[in-house]
This record gives structure tokens, C-alpha cells and sequence, in this order.
């Protein structure tokens, strides 16, 4: 296709002239230009309707099952059924709300660290970032007797700290993807024990409510949270966002990267205070929810067969997977709700042990 | 500025009083360095002795100490990293290579400095990218994955991402170490190709031979200083060799070009003579 992006109206998809291959469509509107690989396209397009079919499901299932007729007049504006607009309002339209933008926090955040690291393993909750949120929050609950909004500042807190302490001890002239996973794994197992330390020598209740907050949970979601979630990451994931083609690139290196025009050290900083806030802003919601982080990227990338560092299929597969998830842990047992970082955590690792063996297949 | 430092004209890139360190050391110590515009300049010396520290300093991609790079006739500070994403490109020793990547989506990352958010992909942009795979001789192994080319290929298509940059100006770094004798004379050839057609090349080489053989311009550099610099035929000798290297040789004529052919001495036939 010869015409040039003038010449081309408005939302049209020109494809890649012949001889070249047509795995891009390259959406033009008024001189701007986007370029998207095919598969990728129609692979974020079903991730989407999955999305919106779970959130449906995480709508209608439960003790007191709703059909599509009474939820859709419920949401434009039918309020005839009191009991029904209950249910979708107070508990499950803002707990669909709050698994989709944690699942995608947690998704970018782990393709984030995932590229910067150059290694499946970076993950936050791989490299202990997650664990010392939880850290934050339990220190909260157990020490300082804190409620809800004091354990969330916690995991935001304790966050930043783990990461910071994280990337100083890694740090050596500039911080190796290898270096930065096995300090991680460290400083992780040892938050992982300071924690159960914590909760064991806690009195009854605070141990209770730890364990239920570690446990990561879903349960009682309340509108505000929803707000308080979305406001982060209104600034967090444009953030993140338009620095794909940036991450991108950083995956040659950082000497390649720079030679393409990036200050590597620079866009580093800003994409991991990034990555960090997402994660610890995602645990302080509602607590470690295991898996996801790792998971996610890699799908994702299975999926779409990308050689970038796509965030936006990413974040997808993240929102995807925790409504899934959550979705299992209400109706697989019920009426008994398990928590949703339980089932995350036993699906993730039956994933991580395939992931292991593929890659020491690969040896 | 007083007139003897001004760099002449026709130097695209010239360093002035360039000093550059890791930490307390200093790798290159106020050195003087003159590209000169549209000839393949190759930088040889021996092992650790700032070749590629110098390459990454006149691409911006390590900090300078002291002193400054003039990039056609302007401090690189002046430019903003994206302005000099486009004047000049460099490919470092080792690049990471992404796992799963086409030939095609690897030379297109090179796009990168000409592109914004809102302007990923131009007709500008799919040309760049056919010309560059024309002229490095890859076009054939576009949707290839990088993994599954030789070494020689896989060279080739890294100069490629470089040369999508579509600058006037490329620097390589080692572009031929690991390849045996037949993938580096085609990459070799691929720079002189290059340089015909316009483009000022730099590269690090470690075979001597082949850097006099193919070089315009050679900068012979000793422990962080250069010690020669200019055409090869004016400026190696069998001292300058011996010099640098700390190798006893002789300097021949390459029976093929002309160019000098260094021949390292016989240890055994120089015992008997002295």
C-alpha cells in the first residue's frame, strides 16, 4: 500500500505493501500512525470479550444467582428488584471492578520487571516485592493494631522498601537481570519468614486477620477501595504505557538502547518506581495475590507470539486471570469463599513448574 | 576555542581533550580523535585499551569525564539522545537478543529515534527498514528468527537494525569478532559497500591485516591514548607494531592490495640472528 499516511482517511487499516509480510496493521487517523502486530490485535480483542465475559459471570454467579435480564435492568436503571440491585451494586459489580484493575496492574508490573530483568523469574512476586508489601501490612495489623486503610499503607510502605533494599544490594555498576532475581529470591524468603514469624507470635485475632489479609482476598470489596485503586492507576498505567516501545527497546541492552536515542538509566527509574507502585498499590487492595505477576507477561507472550514487551496484553491477561480466579474461589467450594490468592497460587504453581521444565528442557 | 583545536570541516565527529572513567579509572585520558567525513575508519590496539570505551563515548552511550565530542561540528550535549540516534548509529559488542525475534522486527526496532507515540509507523519507516535488509543483504531472511541465522547472517542483520536508523554516521564494535575468516571479509565488505555509498563507518576490528586492508582512516590506540592516526599506508610501521603490540614483525606489502600486511617474527630465526 502505497498512499501515505495524508492521503489515508480517517481510521482506516492500510496493511504492509507486498514483498513485506502482513503480520502489522498500522492504524493511521490525521497523520498519526499505530503500529500493531496482527496476531496481537485479535489475541487482546478475545482476552477482552474473556474479560467481559467473566466480569458477566462475576455478576450473575453466587448464592443468589441473577440472570442477564435482571443484572442489565439493574445497570440502566430498573430498580424494581431491591435484593438484586444489592447484590450487583454493594458486592459484586465493585468486586469485578477491583479484580480487573488489580489483574492488570499485576500484569503490567510483571511484564515491567519481567523485560527490565530480561528473565521470566524478575517477576515482583517472584523477587520479594510482593512479599514485603504483605510485609507492610502484617507489621501494621500485628504491631501497630492498624485497620484496613493502616494495613494498605503498609503494603505501599513495605513495597518501597523491599525494592529499594532489593535493587541497592543488587546493584553492582548497574543492575544484571540474574543478580537482581537472586537477591530478590532472598530478601523474599526471608520477608516470607518474618511473616509467619509475625503472625505466630500475634495474639488470636490480629493472627486472624494477617492470615486472612496474606491470604489475599477479594471478599467484602467495598467501592472505595475500587476508587482509591482506580485513582492510582489512572497515573500509574499511562505511566507504564507509553513507554512500551521504550521497555521494547530496552530489551537489546542498554548500550543498544541508549544508541537508539533512550537514557536507559533514566527511563529505568521511572518504569521501575513505576512497576514497584502498581504492584504495592494492587497488594494494598487486597493483599498478595500470588502468581499473577509472573504469569501474566508470559501468557501473554505465548499468546500473541510478540517479540516486544507488550504491557496492554499483559494487563489483560492479569485482569483475565484474577477474575477467574476469583471466580473459582467463590464457586468452587461454595458456600465456603476461599480466598482468590489461593487458587492464583496453585495455578501459578502448576505454571511455574511447567515453565521450569520447559526451561531446563531448553538446557 | 582557539583555531588548532577547531575540528576541520570534513570530520563528521571528532573528539577534544576526551577523558572517560568507570569509578576512579580512567580508560581514555585526553585524547584527540578526527573522523573524517565518508571514509571507513577502523580503530585497532591491543586488549583493554579503551577501543570500545572510545566507540561508546562518541556514541553518547557512556558519560565523558572531561573534554568533548563534536558530532558535525556541535558538543554532543547540544543534541538531545534522539538527535543523535539519528546522525549517528552504533552497534555494541554483544546486544542482548530478544527471545522469539524476527529478522524483520529486529531491524525495525531500529526505527525507534525517528518515531513518537502518536507516529509509530510511517510509509517513511517500512522503507527504511526494506533498504536497510537491501543493503546488508539480508531481505531474503526477513521472517526469519534471529536465533536460527549463522553468525555471519546474524551480523549482518544487527548492522541492519543499525543501518534502519538512516544515519549518516555508523559505528561497530567488533563487528567481526567470533566470526570465522569468510563471515568477517563479508562483513567487511558490507562496511566498504557502506562507505561507497555514503555512510561514514567506524568499526573496532582485532585482525590488523584485515583493518589496514579494508581501512581508509586507521586510529591506533595504546592504554587510553592513540598513539597513530591517519592511512595506513602512511602512518603503521614495524616500530609502531612493535610499539603498541609489544610484537617483534615485519611490515610486508599485501600482495593482493598493497596495503601493509603485518608478518609477526619468528622467535626461533630471531634467537639465531642476534
Amino acid at each position: 500500500m502505497s498512499a501515505s499516511s495524508k492521503a489515508t482517511p480517517v481510521g482506516t487499516v492500510s496493511h504492509p505493501g507486498q514483498g513485506r509480510s502482513r503480520r502489522h496493521v498500522v492504524l493511521r487517523a490525521s497523520g498519526r500512525s499505530l503500529k500493531v502486530e496482527r496476531r496481537t490485535l485479535s489475541v487482546c480483542a478475545v482476552m477482552l470479550a474473556v474479560c467481559a465475559g467473566l466480569g458477566t459471570a462475576g455478576l450473575l454467579l453466587g448464592d443468589y444467582p441473577l440472570t442477564v435480564r435482571q443484572v442489565i435492568g439493574y445497570l440502566f436503571g430498573d430498580h424494581t428488584d431491591p435484593l438484586a440491585g444489592f447484590f450487583v451494586r454493594e458486592q459484586r459489580l465493585p468486586r469485578v471492578l477491583l479484580a480487573v484493575l488489580v489483574g492488570a496492574a499485576l500484569g503490567v508490573s510483571g511484564q515491567v520487571f519481567q523485560s527490565l530483568s530480561g528473565n521470566p523469574l524478575g517477576s515482583p512476586d517472584i523477587i520479594g516485592f510482593t512479599t514485603g508489601s504483605a510485609t507492610g501490612a502484617v507489621l501494621q495489623i500485628i504491631v501497630f493494631d492498624a485497620g484496613p486503610a493502616g494495613a494498605a499503607g503498609g503494603a505501599l510502605l513495605g513495597g518501597f522498601a523491599t525494592a529499594l533494599v532489593v535493587y541497592l544490594l543488587a546493584h553492582r555498576g548497574g543492575v544484571s537481570g540474574l543478580r537482581l532475581v537472586l537477591v530478590g529470591i532472598g530478601i523474599g524468603l526471608m520477608l516470607g519468614a518474618l511473616n509467619t514469624l509475625l503472625v505466630a507470635r500475634a495474639s488470636l485475632v490480629a493472627a486472624q486477620t494477617a492470615a486472612q489479609w496474606l491470604a489475599g482476598s477479594l471478599n467484602a470489596t467495598t467501592w472505595s477501595q475500587v476508587g482509591l485503586v482506580s485513582a492510582a492507576l489512572v497515573l500509574l498505567l499511562p505511566m507504564a504505557l507509553v513507554r512500551g516501545r521504550t521497555l521494547t527497546a530496552m530489551t537489546l541492552g542498554d548500550a543498544s538502547a541508549a544508541a537508539l536515542g533512550i537514557r536507559p538509566e533514566r527511563q529505568r527509574l521511572v518504569l521501575v518506581v513505576c512497576g514497584v507502585a502498581l504492584v504495592a498499590v494492587a497488594t494494598a487492595a487486597c493483599g498478595p495475590i500470588a502468581f499473577i505477576a509472573l504469569a501474566a507477561p508470559q501468557l501473554a507472550r505465548r499468546l500473541t507470539r510478540s517479540s516486544g514487551a507488550g504491557l496492554l496484553p499483559a494487563a489483560l491477561m492479569g485482569a483475565c486471570l484474577v477474575l477467574g480466579s476469583d471466580i473459582l474461589a467463590q464457586r468452587l467450594f461454595a458456600p465456603t469463599q476461599l480466598a482468590v490468592g489461593v487458587v492464583s497460587g496453585t495455578l501459578g504453581g502448576i505454571y511455574l513448574i511447567w515453565l521450569l521444565a520447559m526451561e531446563r528442557s531448553r538446557l | 576555542m582557539t583555531a588548532a583545536e577547531m575540528p576541520t570541516h570534513q570530520a563528521r565527529l571528532a573528539a577534544r581533550r576526551l577523558s572517560v572513567g568507570y569509578d576512579s579509572r580512567k580508560v581514555l585520558d585526553g585524547i584527540a580523535v578526527e573522523i573524517p567525513n565518508n571514509t571507513f575508519s577502523v580503530i585497532v590496539g591491543p586488549n583493554a585499551c579503551g577501543k570500545s570505551t572510545l566507540v561508546k563515548a562518541l556514541a553518547r552511550v557512556l558519560r565523558i569525564q572531561s573534554g568533548e565530542v563534536l558530532l558535525d561540528g556541535s558538543p554532543l550535549s547540544q543534541y538531545t539522545p534522539k538527535e543523535v540516534a539519528r546522525r549517528l548509529g552504533m552497534l555494541p559488542q554483544a546486544p542482548h537478543v530478544p527471545d522469539g525475534i524476527l529478522v524483520e522486527d529486529l531491524v525495525a526496532r531500529g526505527r525507534y529515534p525517528h518515531q513518537g507515540l502518536f507516529r509509530q509507523w510511517s510509509q517513511e519507516d517500512a522503507d527504511a527498514v526494506d533498504t536497510a535488509l537491501r543493503r546488508a543483504r539480508v531481505e531474503q531472511l526477513r521472517d526469519r528468527l534471529l536465533t536460527e541465522l549463522s553468525g555471519g547472517q546474524r551480523q549482518r542483520v544487527w548492522i541492519a537494525m543499525a543501518l534502519a536508523q538512516m544515519t549518516p554516521l555508523l559505528l561497530l564494535d567488533e563487528p567481526t569478532t567470533f566470526l570465522d575468516i569468510s563471515h568477517q571479509v563479508e562483513v567487511l565488505n558490507l562496511c566498504r559497500r557502506l562507505q561507497r555509498e555514503g555512510t561514514t563507518v567506524v568499526a573496532v576490528l582485532h585482525d590488523l591485516n584485515l583493518a589496514f586492508r579494508y581501512a581508509d582512516h586507521v586510529i591506533v590506540m595504546r592504554s587510553g591514548g592513540i598513539v597513530a592516526q591517519g592511512p595506513p599506508r602512511e602512518v603503521i610501521s614495524a616500530e609502531l607494531i612493535e610499539k603498541v603490540f609489544d610484537l617483534s614483525c615485519r611490515i610486508i606489502e599485501d600482495p593482493e592490495t598493497g596495503t601493509p600486511l603485518v608478518i609477526p617474527q619468528n622467535p626461533d630465526t630471531a634467537a639465531k640472528g642476534s
